[in-house]
């Protein structure tokens, strides 16, 4: 396939990914989009990377799945204490911060 | 057709349909699954860019890792499925989709503006993406933010403990 057709790929799995964190009320959900916007970065940044032939690119989206990986562990440890606290993982019921 | 384009159109269309999926669900453990389906089309399309080790590393450490510890933390938590599909009302809804729309549109065609210019990917020789080219290039030229990415795992691994620890108050 030619690179447009990964980048374009990429950009659709974005907007996908926003239009899950804007809509969905679950923040588990939410987070899972997340998780679909840095795998749609990561195809494209291996597309980049195959279009230069170098591999930089690639050692990027590596970075990027670890950085992932944290944020995953970190994320969902938040959501355990939130839910301790509230018994909901709705994000419409989350306004501590709000007065 | 190549055998390469036909894996990678495809994977293209399984990555999309199971993406929509993943937001249209209203179950959590059904969206994580098809966020796995998604996870491993990545996967295939990182075959398909050469990048073999990449395709590994997503399978091991994103279909499995990460998509365990979700599953595990949904059915822990076990949350209501929401009687709405989304948080806001049919009218808010289609406006954000709206949206979502003309981004795409305006993505592909900055995209396609690109298509006169060198498409073709560049040949590269078979030891693309290896593990050991990966490897090779981690541990001379990325040594540094390697390295600090285990310390970015360590620091992640505590702060999971310490947040997801049950907190007695009347102890302390």
């Amino acid at each position: 396939m030619p690179l447009a057709s990964y980048i374009g790929l990429s950009a659709v799995l974005f907007v996908i990914g926003v239009l899950g964190v804007l809509l969905k009320r679950n923040a588990l959900v939410m987070f899972m989009s997340i998780e679909l916007m840095l795998n749609a970065v990561n195809v494209a940044l291996a597309a980049f990377a195959r279009h230069h032939g170098g591999l930089d690119g690639q050692i990027f989206v590596f970075f990027v799945m670890a950085v992932a990986a944290a944020e995953a562990a970190v994320g969902l440890a938040i959501f355990i204490a939130l839910f301790r606290l509230r018994k909901t993982t709705d994000v419409t019921e989350f306004n501590l911060m709000r007065w | 057709m190549s055998l390469e384009t036909l894996l990678a159109s495809f994977a293209t269309v399984m990555a999309l349909v199971s993406a929509l999926l993943v937001v249209w669900q209203r179950s959590a453990v059904v969206s994580a699954l098809f966020l796995v389906l998604n996870l491993g089309s990545v996967a295939i399309l990182f075959l398909t860019l050469g990048g073999e080790f990449l395709a590994a590393v997503q399978v091991i450490v994103y279909a499995g890792a990460i998509m365990v510890l979700f599953l595990f933390v949904i059915m822990l938590l076990n949350p209501a499925p929401p009687k709405q599909r989304f948080a806001s009302g049919p009218v808010v809804t289609g406006l954000t989709f709206g949206l979502g729309v003309v981004f795409v549109a305006a993505l592909v065609r900055g995209v396609m503006s690109l298509a006169g210019s060198g498409q073709e990917m560049s040949a590269v020789g078979p030891g693309y993406g290896s593990t050991r080219s990966i490897g090779e290039l981690l541990f001379t030229d990325y040594l540094y933010p390697f390295e600090l990415t285990g310390v970015l795992l360590l620091v992640a691994m505590v702060g999971a403990v310490v947040l997801a620890r049950r907190q007695h108050h009347e102890e302390v």
